[in-house]
C-alpha cells in the first residue's frame, strides 16, 4: 500500500495535479470546480510532455547538423524547452519546491520588510524546476532537497522584485505593483547601461518607430521566422547527402529544415498550452491566499506589464538585444578556434524577444531612445554568455542543445551549483 | 458572451488581466466566460470582446470582435471603465 502511494506520488503529473487539488479545495470550492480543476492540471503536465517531445526532437536533429556543420556544439537556450525535458527526470522535485516554494513566498512576505509576492507563475514553475535540477545533481534528496529547495525559491521570489522595484517606480509611475520576472539582472543591467551611455532628453516614445514589426510579437510566428534562417544556415552547412542519409530519411535537406523549424516552434506552442492549464488553478489560488494573509503585499507581475508604457521601446529593445546576441554568439565563435570546448549559444528569439524588450523599457527609463538601444544590446550580450556558465552545473541537462535562457535562473543556478561545489 | 485577454505567450499578463476582468464583471453582476491565450492562438478563438495592452492591440483588430486596448494593465480603473463599455456595446449590439 506504501509502495502504491510513493508509485501516485512520484508521478510529476499527479503531485502537481494534487497542489491543483489542494489549492481549490483551501479555496472551498465545490466538488465539480475541484474536480475540473484537478484534472486539467494532470492534463497540463502530460500535455506538457507531448510538447517537449516534439520540440527536443527538432532541436536534437539542429544539434546534430549544427556539430557536424561546424564541428562545435550549438545551443539554443529555451526555458520551455528545457524545463519540458527536465520534468520527466524532475517533475517530483519541482513540484514539491513549487508548492512549498510558494509558502516561503508568502512567510517572507508577511513577516520581512520584502513585501513582494511573485504572480508569475510560469516562471516560479521554471525556477522550481532548476532548483531542483541543481540540488538532485550536488546529491541532496528527500526532505532536504525540499526545504533546501523552497527555502531558495522563496527569497528568490521575493528578492529579485525587490531588485527592479527602483527602476520599475520609474516606469510605471506607481509604488503599488512590482516586476515579477527572472530577468531582473539583465534588465537592472540595461538600466545601468542606459543610465550611463544615454540620454534621457529623447525617449523611444517621442519618435515615430514603424509598427510594421508588429507582427513578431506573436511568438509562436517569430520562434518559427528565426528557427527557419537557422536551421537553413546549419542545413547549408551540412550540405544534402549528410541530411538527407542521415536525418530526414530522403526527405530533401531544406525541405526538412524548414519543417523541423515549424515543429520546434509547434512544439513550443504545445508546451506553453501545457503550462497554461498548470497554471490555471495554481495562480489564483496562489493570488487569493497571499493577498488575504499579506494585505499590505505588493503584487510582483509578468514582464508585459511595463510594455505599455513604451511601446517603441518594445520592439527596438527586442531588435537591439537580438543585435547584442548575434554579437555574442560571434565572440563565441571567435574565442572557439582557441577553446573549441566552449558551447556556442545561438540567438534564441523569445528570451531577446520577451527580456530583451524589457530590457529596453529599461533602458528607456534611465537613458531615454539611447538608453534603450545600448541597454538592451548590453542585455543581448549578458544573456548569451551566461548560460555557458550555468550548464556545467546542470548535470546531464548541460548537454542538451538547450537550456535556462533568462538572465536570474543562470545568476541564481550558477552561484547555487557552485556553492554546493565548494561545500563538497 | 465571451472575451478573450491576449499576451505575447499566453501565460502571465494575459492572466493577470484575465482575473481582474472576472473581478469586474462580478461587480457588475455580468455572467461571462473569460479566458486568456497567445496571439497565435487568437485568430482561432471566436470571442465578442478581444482583451490586450495597448502594445498588441493592433494586432486582435479584424478577428470580428471588440477590441479592448489597455494603456496601463494595472490600473482597474481604466479596465473596468473599458470593459463596461465594451460589455454594454456587445450585449446591444
Amino acid at each position: 500500500m506504501l509502495k502504491f502511494i510513493l508509485d501516485i506520488l512520484s508521478v510529476p503529473a499527479i503531485l502537481i495535479g494534487l497542489v491543483s487539488f489542494i489549492g481549490l479545495v483551501v479555496q472551498k470550492k465545490g466538488i465539480s470546480d475541484v474536480l475540473k480543476g484537478s484534472i486539467k492540471t494532470v492534463m497540463g503536465v502530460l500535455i506538457l510532455g507531448g510538447g517537449a517531445g516534439l520540440a527536443v526532437t527538432a532541436l536534437g536533429h539542429f544539434g546534430t547538423m549544427f556539430q557536424y556543420g561546424f564541428g562545435i556544439t550549438g545551443v539554443v537556450p529555451h526555458n520551455e524547452a528545457i524545463v519540458g525535458m527536465a520534468l520527466e527526470t524532475y517533475g517530483t522535485q519541482t513540484a514539491l519546491i513549487m508548492a512549498f516554494g510558494m509558502v516561503a513566498n508568502v512567510l517572507i512576505a508577511r513577516f520581512t520588510p520584502l513585501k513582494f509576492i511573485f504572480l508569475t507563475g510560469h516562471h516560479t514553475l521554471y525556477m522550481a524546476c532548476m532548483i531542483g535540477i541543481i540540488l538532485t545533481v550536488g546529491g541532496f534528496e528527500g526532505a532536504t532537497l525540499v526545504a533546501v529547495g523552497a527555502v531558495i525559491l522563496g527569497l528568490v521570489m521575493a528578492v529579485f522584485p525587490a531588485i527592479a522595484h527602483p527602476v520599475m517606480k520609474k516606469i510605471s509611475g506607481s509604488d503599488d505593483v512590482a516586476f515579477g520576472h527572472f530577468g531582473t539582472v539583465g534588465y537592472v543591467f540595461a538600466a545601468y547601461v542606459g543610465k550611463l551611455l544615454g540620454n534621457k532628453e529623447q525617449s523611444t516614445e517621442d519618435i515615430n518607430f514603424p509598427q510594421g514589426l508588429a507582427f513578431l510579437r506573436d511568438s509562436s510566428l517569430a520562434i518559427s521566422l528565426v528557427m527557419l534562417v537557422l536551421f537553413l544556415i546549419v542545413a547549408l552547412a551540412c550540405g544534402p547527402e549528410y541530411v538527407e542519409k542521415e536525418l530526414s530519411g530522403g526527405q530533401n535537406f531544406l525541405v526538412f529544415s524548414i519543417l523541423q523549424a515549424i515543429t520546434f516552434a509547434g512544439g513550443v506552442y504545445v508546451i506553453l498550452a501545457g503550462v497554461r492549464l498548470i497554471l490555471a488553478e495554481i495562480v489564483p489560488a496562489f493570488t487569493g491566499i497571499a493577498t488575504t494573509l499579506v494585505p499590505n503585499a505588493k503584487p510582483a507581475i509578468d514582464c508585459p506589464v511595463v510594455f505599455p508604457f513604451a511601446p517603441n521601446a518594445v520592439l527596438i529593445g527586442f531588435l537591439s538585444s537580438f543585435v547584442g546576441g548575434v554579437i555574442g554568439m560571434g565572440i563565441l565563435l571567435m574565442m572557439g578556434t582557441s577553446m573549441p570546448w566552449l558551447p556556442i549559444i545561438l540567438p534564441s528569439v523569445v528570451p531577446h524577444f520577451f527580456c530583451g524588450a524589457t530590457a529596453g523599457v529599461f533602458g528607456n527609463a534611465t537613458g531615454g531612445l539611447r538608453g534603450c538601444i545600448f541597454g538592451a544590446m548590453a542585455h543581448g550580450l549578458l544573456i548569451t554568455f551566461l548560460p555557458i556558465l550555468l550548464m556545467p552545473v546542470l548535470g546531464n541537462l548541460g548537454f542538451a542543445n538547450t537550456t535556462f535562457s533568462d538572465a536570474d535562473f543562470c545568476v541564481v543556478g550558477t552561484i547555487l551549483g557552485n556553492v554546493i561545489n565548494l561545500i563538497k | 458572451m465571451k472575451i478573450l485577454v491576449c499576451c505575447g505567450s499566453g501565460l502571465g499578463s494575459s492572466f493577470m488581466i484575465e482575473m481582474n476582468i472576472k473581478n469586474v464583471l462580478k461587480e457588475l453582476g455580468v455572467e461571462a466566460e473569460v479566458t486568456h491565450c497567445d496571439l497565435s492562438s487568437a485568430a482561432g478563438n471566436k470571442s465578442d470582446i478581444y482583451v490586450g495592452t495597448r502594445d498588441i492591440a493592433t494586432q486582435l483588430v479584424g478577428l470580428g470582435g471588440e477590441v479592448v486596448s489597455l494603456n496601463n494593465m494595472i490600473d482597474k480603473q481604466e479596465l473596468k471603465e473599458k470593459i463596461t463599455a465594451a460589455v454594454e456595446k456587445v450585449s446591444q449590439g
